[in-house]
């Protein structure tokens, strides 16, 4: 390798280090400002160092009631848009038959969809039918584009399979209901637990379709966006931070758990 | 490939039925919630005034459009310029530490989105970070806010969207077979010209695809726009949220959405003949 070549890949990483350091700032701020006590009602600029937040995370009631709101929605989705995507995903790579192609584009198009269309579409229907918005269009709405995730998430994870195993299973006398549970279930459980986290994620950080179809219902990022005239507190933050920590635990976990079965596998 | 095709089950004609009885409740509910959605809007779209609706769309909002979607292709542009790189480095460099990095871009997106826009809020602020650096440095002047600009909007779009690039171009590279990059130096090609004549074209894919994922969100974006952005910088986004509460205002809004999606796509098709990708779509 000539010495030109070297620089060249020296000058690449470098640019990628600094890229990378970028997408953190943010994030590095947010955490920051969490140990803000921000002077007027709005969290934008520092003032000095304070654990307030961190000692009263639930001061506002509203944004604790948003959050438990935001959960309660996240659950519910993932568990609907979960078995939906789940069934989906099994037919599409157990089964062969005509107007699979068709299947695969209808399940892409919500991603190639911008939020504010789908959103706002999504109201007309609920004008039309004349159903008030409000929690259960929520639901209705994250399940509607968790679903395709969901699809596509255990699609790329059960392919390949031997699907086989299953009339062997069968063969040696399980009924229908042990199968399942012995064969299939453990076969698609990793993909779908993937699918759920990501749903569930999803559900959560949803703010633009949501706010669209959420009547006088407020989830978190409903609730932030619409106190956002009047205050923002340090407290957004402290969620921010704590969510971040959370995704991080599961994050490694996850990788931890796939390393050891692999290891077991060997 | 071949294996995969044949691990699916030849069904019997007499339970044709079986994957689709699978699908129905899934098929159901993207049709009832999402399809039906778009024809509900496309009628709503034509009342009170018909297609002078969609004459309105263009004569009211005459810099909204164009603004609009210069913000998104100047996002998706930077992305490029910043993602491209990074993932090369991370596919082509980055041996046993490649997933690390990859966790690593996509890190910083499991905060919630608000919460971001709030960061670049702080980080653009007038006594933030970025503003201070720039004063000191007389590159703007004392009183000049960089809240409220098109260089806010536009860089909070990139950022945002940046692993939606990332990812892709990433996968791309990842499946290039290094026997053929190892092939240009031994027949005297430069290191550009292996990158231009081989790497490249093998990673119009991921590019395609990360561009796609990066200018459809952003040209329906209005959070950035409310947190960094003024109203000079309103984008389509910020007139179909600020206004769909009332009535009167949605068929025009419905034209608009319409509109927007119909630039997108038409975006979409030129992208793809551009780079050779027409089989992608």
């Amino acid at each position: 390798m000539n010495t030109q070549r070297r620089w060249v890949s020296r000058l690449l990483d470098g640019y990628a280090a600094l890229v990378l350091i970028f997408l953190f700032i943010p994030i590095g701020l947010m955490v920051v400002f969490s140990f803000n006590q921000p002077r007027g009602q709005r969290n934008y600029e520092w003032n000095h160092f304070s654990l307030n937040a961190w000692k009263d995370p639930f001061k506002y009631p509203e944004l604790k009631r948003a959050l438990l709101k935001s959960l309660e929605v996240g659950a519910i989705v993932t568990v609907l848009a979960g078995c939906l995507g789940t069934l989906m995903a099994l037919a599409l790579v157990k089964y062969r038959f005509r107007g699979k192609g068709f299947i695969n584009t209808i399940i892409v198009l919500p991603l190639t969809m911008p939020e504010v269309v789908m959103g706002f579409s999504l109201l007309t229907l609920f004008v039309n039918l004349r159903w008030e918005t409000g929690f259960w269009t929520i639901v209705v709405a994250h399940v509607m584009f968790c679903v395709s995730y969901v699809a596509t998430t255990v699609k790329a994870r059960i392919r390949g399979f031997d699907w086989r195993l299953e009339e062997a299973a069968a063969d040696l006398g399980a009924g229908p209901v042990r199968t399942f549970l012995r064969v299939t279930f453990p076969i698609i459980a990793p993909g779908v637990f993937a699918a759920a986290l990501l749903t569930f994620a999803l559900s959560l950080d949803d703010f633009t379709i949501t706010y669209f179809n959420s009547g006088r219902v407020r989830t978190f990022p409903v609730e932030v966006f619409t106190q956002k005239r009047s205050r923002v507190p340090a407290q957004i933050n402290v969620f921010g931070t704590m969510i971040l920590l959370a995704a991080t635990v599961i994050a490694v976990s996850g990788v931890l758990i796939e390393r050891r079965r692999q290891r077991e596998r060997v | 490939m071949a294996g995969q095709a044949s691990s699916a089950a030849d069904v019997q004609p007499s339970q044709r039925w079986i994957p689709w009885m699978l699908m129905v409740p899934g098929i159901v509910w993207l049709t009832v919630f999402f399809a039906i959605p778009m024809f509900s809007m496309g009628k709503l779209s034509l009342e009170n005034g018909g297609f002078s609706n969609y004459r309105n769309a263009f004569s009211d909002y005459r810099e909204l459009i164009p603004r609009t979607f210069g913000y998104a292709l100047a996002a998706t542009v930077i992305c490029i310029l910043l993602g491209y790189p990074l993932a090369y480095v991370i596919a082509m460099r980055g041996g046993r530490r490649k997933n690390l990095l990859l966790a690593l871009v996509v890190l910083p997106f499991f905060t919630t989105y608000l919460i971001r826009a709030i960061s670049w809020r702080i980080l653009l602020g007038d006594r933030g970070p970025v503003t201070r650096v720039l004063h000191s440095l007389h590159i703007i002047g004392q009183n000049t806010s960089i809240v409220g600009t098109a260089p806010a909007v536009i860089g909070a779009l990139s950022y945002n969207f940046l692993p939606f690039m990332v990812l892709p171009i990433y996968v791309s590279l990842e499946k290039i077979d290094r026997k053929l990059l190892e092939v240009g130096p031994d027949l005297y090609a430069s290191g550009w010209r292996t990158f231009r004549k081989v790497t490249l074209p093998l990673s119009l894919p991921g590019l395609f695809a990360g561009s796609l994922l990066t200018f459809i969100p952003a040209s329906g974006d209005f959070i950035n726009v409310e947190f960094v952005g003024s109203d000079a910088q309103r984008m389509i986004g910020n007139v179909v949220a600020n206004n769909f509460v009332k009535e009167q205002f949605r068929p025009g809004l419905s034209a608009l959405s319409f509109v927007l999606m119909a630039i997108i796509l038409l975006g979409v098709l030129l992208y793809a003949r551009l780079l050779g990708t027409e089989e992608l779509v």
